[in-house]
């Protein structure tokens, strides 16, 4: 059988696990597709790549193809997301220096941390990996609420370049993606302090981005593409699965990182400090649990109200931009066939469950993970602030 | 008469930088900066206040200059994308040779083309020489790898060079196979029953 060889884009992280399990275990060879996966040295780079066709498809910061729809940042073309590739998987951390001032404090209270960054009394720059990304968000929601006399300002650092920012003084802390926060703890002895779960417990962290348009040209090429991507994060996030998993991503053409340091993200049981206790960071990185693939319209009209609000935007055109960017339909079209459970709203009020619930949905049930932001907040799309 | 533009290239390696910087001689009287250290990057260029900064597109360290772009208090120019306005077949051109380019908002497009147009042609060349470099290491390792094989072949059957070498494109002949690739399983074999 000929396959139809398609490119993706992909940026070395653990949660870009979908699109290379699909091609390694074969969940494309099943729908007739063969992978070419293109690692990108930055997201900008990953975004052109998309924006001039040299790839159809990539691994994208869920807030990129937000930003673009409001006219934000670089780029050329509209982007969408055909689905959700993982769940969370930040961790916010410091250099040792403010480890060691931040004293006894447990890892993961986003408050409790928050006060203790206050009480320094200083300034601090924190290092993420774009400046539109749900690092980003994460911060500028966390700690103006947590530490209203903060000061920081964030720059721009790739992340595999984090470790060695924090060691040459460049930055006091970062907002990264696994595997590397713990690379900088293994190699700068940095501190984690906070996940992102923690602060949002259902944040969208990457989706699967294509240009706007090219799903519904090519409808046949995008159902393939997004059952094998998803049939992938199902196996990605079976337990049993991980040790193959970590194996996998830590080959040198994908992660090239030890694959220890991989495990850490995919059980959630991070080593907070180079000598520190390893703890267990709950819900600490999906890529199916829970509808976890699901393109909320609510979690683009999230996105489109902070970054309105940090730009000035008008609110209720940005949240409609925003709104169409997540192709929840394109998800019902070509997933509900392939047995993924449908919600029977795209939109739900984020930060709603103190714990799991199951609801209806389409056609069966759904079990809608916990789903809170730190301070109790409920971002409701149908009734913005 | 136009003002100089100033210029930062964002480039580690010293010989490559001096290619970009004489190619871009050629192309106008400009004010040149070379940036090879990444620490500190968006400062160092924020610092500058450059036209236009061209770095290479598969440099991890372009996501600090998206940053640029957004930083820009009232009393700042903005460095904006320079494929967010101009003229996107040039863009193109530029994505397709491998370097992208920042230029200052409103700073016209007939400005730019020249100095783009010879950026473009040196990174072309650049990826020729590392296509032409690749293909010369492939080359010499399979070189290696035959070599090998034809010291075990000999070795073992106590024959010379020659013979050793008819023997081993006979094999992949026959079994219509590379011959770098059967000296690859031949060298393998030897390894693991060695």
């Amino acid at each position: 059988m000929t396959q139809d060889r398609l490119a993706l884009g992909f940026i070395p992280l653990v949660d870009a696990a979908p699109l290379i399990v699909a091609e390694e275990l074969g969940f494309a060879a099943e729908e007739g597709l063969s992978l070419n996966l293109r690692a990108a040295a930055s997201w900008s780079m990953l975004r052109d790549m998309l924006d001039f066709g040299q790839v159809v498809a990539a691994q994208m910061l869920s807030v990129v193809p937000v930003a673009r729809a409001l006219a934000l940042g670089g780029g050329t073309q509209q982007l969408e997301a055909l689905m959700v590739l993982s769940m969370n998987g930040q961790v916010f951390g410091v250099s040792a220096e403010i480890g060691q001032a931040l004293g006894d404090l447990p890892f993961g209270d986003p408050l409790a941390a928050g006060k203790r960054l206050a009480g320094l009394g200083r300034d601090l720059r924190i290092g993420v990996p774009f400046p539109f990304s749900m690092h980003t968000e994460l911060l500028d929601y966390w700690l103006p609420r947590a530490a209203p006399d903060l000061r920081f300002a964030l720059r721009t650092v790739p992340p595999p370049r984090m470790a060695e920012a924090l060691k040459a003084g460049e930055i006091d802390g970062f907002c990264v993606g696994e595997p590397w926060g713990s690379h900088a703890v293994a190699l700068a002895g940095a501190r984690l302090v906070v996940s992102g779960a923690a602060i949002w417990s259902q944040a969208p962290e990457k989706v699967l981005a294509t240009r706007a348009g090219w799903a519904e040209e090519q409808p046949d090429r995008a159902g393939r593409l997004m059952r094998a991507v998803w049939r992938a994060g199902r196996w990605a996030a079976t337990p049993q699965n991980r040790t193959t998993l970590a194996e996998l991503l830590a080959r040198p053409e994908y992660l090239n990182v030890a694959p220890d340091l991989i495990d850490r993200a995919l059980t959630g049981r991070l080593l907070v400090n180079s000598a520190g206790p390893e703890i267990e960071a709950p819900q600490f990185q999906s890529f199916d649990q829970g509808a976890a693939s699901f393109p909320w319209r609510s979690q683009a009209a999230w996105i489109a109200d902070r970054l309105a609000q940090r730009y000035g935007l008008r609110l209720a055109d940005a949240h409609n931009r925003a709104r169409a960017t997540f192709r929840s339909d394109l998800y019902r079209l070509h997933l509900g066939p392939a047995g993924a459970a449908l919600p029977r709203s795209s939109e739900k009020a984020e930060g709603v469950l103190n714990q799991s619930e199951t609801v209806p949905g389409v056609t069966t049930t759904l079990i809608l993970p916990r789903n809170r932001f730190f301070d109790g907040q409920i971002f409701d799309p149908a009734d913005p602030l | 008469m136009h003002e100089k533009l100033r210029i930062i290239i964002v480039e580690r390696d010293r010989d490559r930088a001096h290619l970009i910087v004489d190619a871009l001689r050629e192309a106008g009287d400009h004010q040149i900066t070379v940036i090879g250290e990444e620490s500190g990057l968006a400062r160092r260029i924020a610092d500058i206040r450059p036209d236009l900064v061209l770095i290479d597109i598969a440099n991890p360290s372009r996501d600090m200059l998206e940053e640029l772009a957004l930083a820009s208090g009232p009393m700042e120019r903005a460095v904006a994308m320079f494929v967010d306005r101009s003229d996107q077949g040039l863009t193109r051109a530029a994505i397709e040779a491998g370097v992208s380019a920042y230029v200052v908002d409103g700073l016209r497009p007939e400005r730019i083309r020249p100095i783009l147009d010879a950026a473009i042609a040196r990174f072309h060349m650049f990826s020729r020489m590392r296509n032409e470099l690749a293909a010369t290491k492939a080359a010499l390792e399979e070189r290696k790898v035959i070599d090998r094989a034809k010291g075990l072949i000999m070795r073992a059957k106590g024959i010379g060079e020659d013979q050793a070498y008819a023997l081993l494109r006979k094999a992949a002949m026959d079994q219509g196979k590379r011959l770098p690739d059967v000296a690859q399983a031949i060298v393998t074999a030897a390894e693991i029953l060695g």
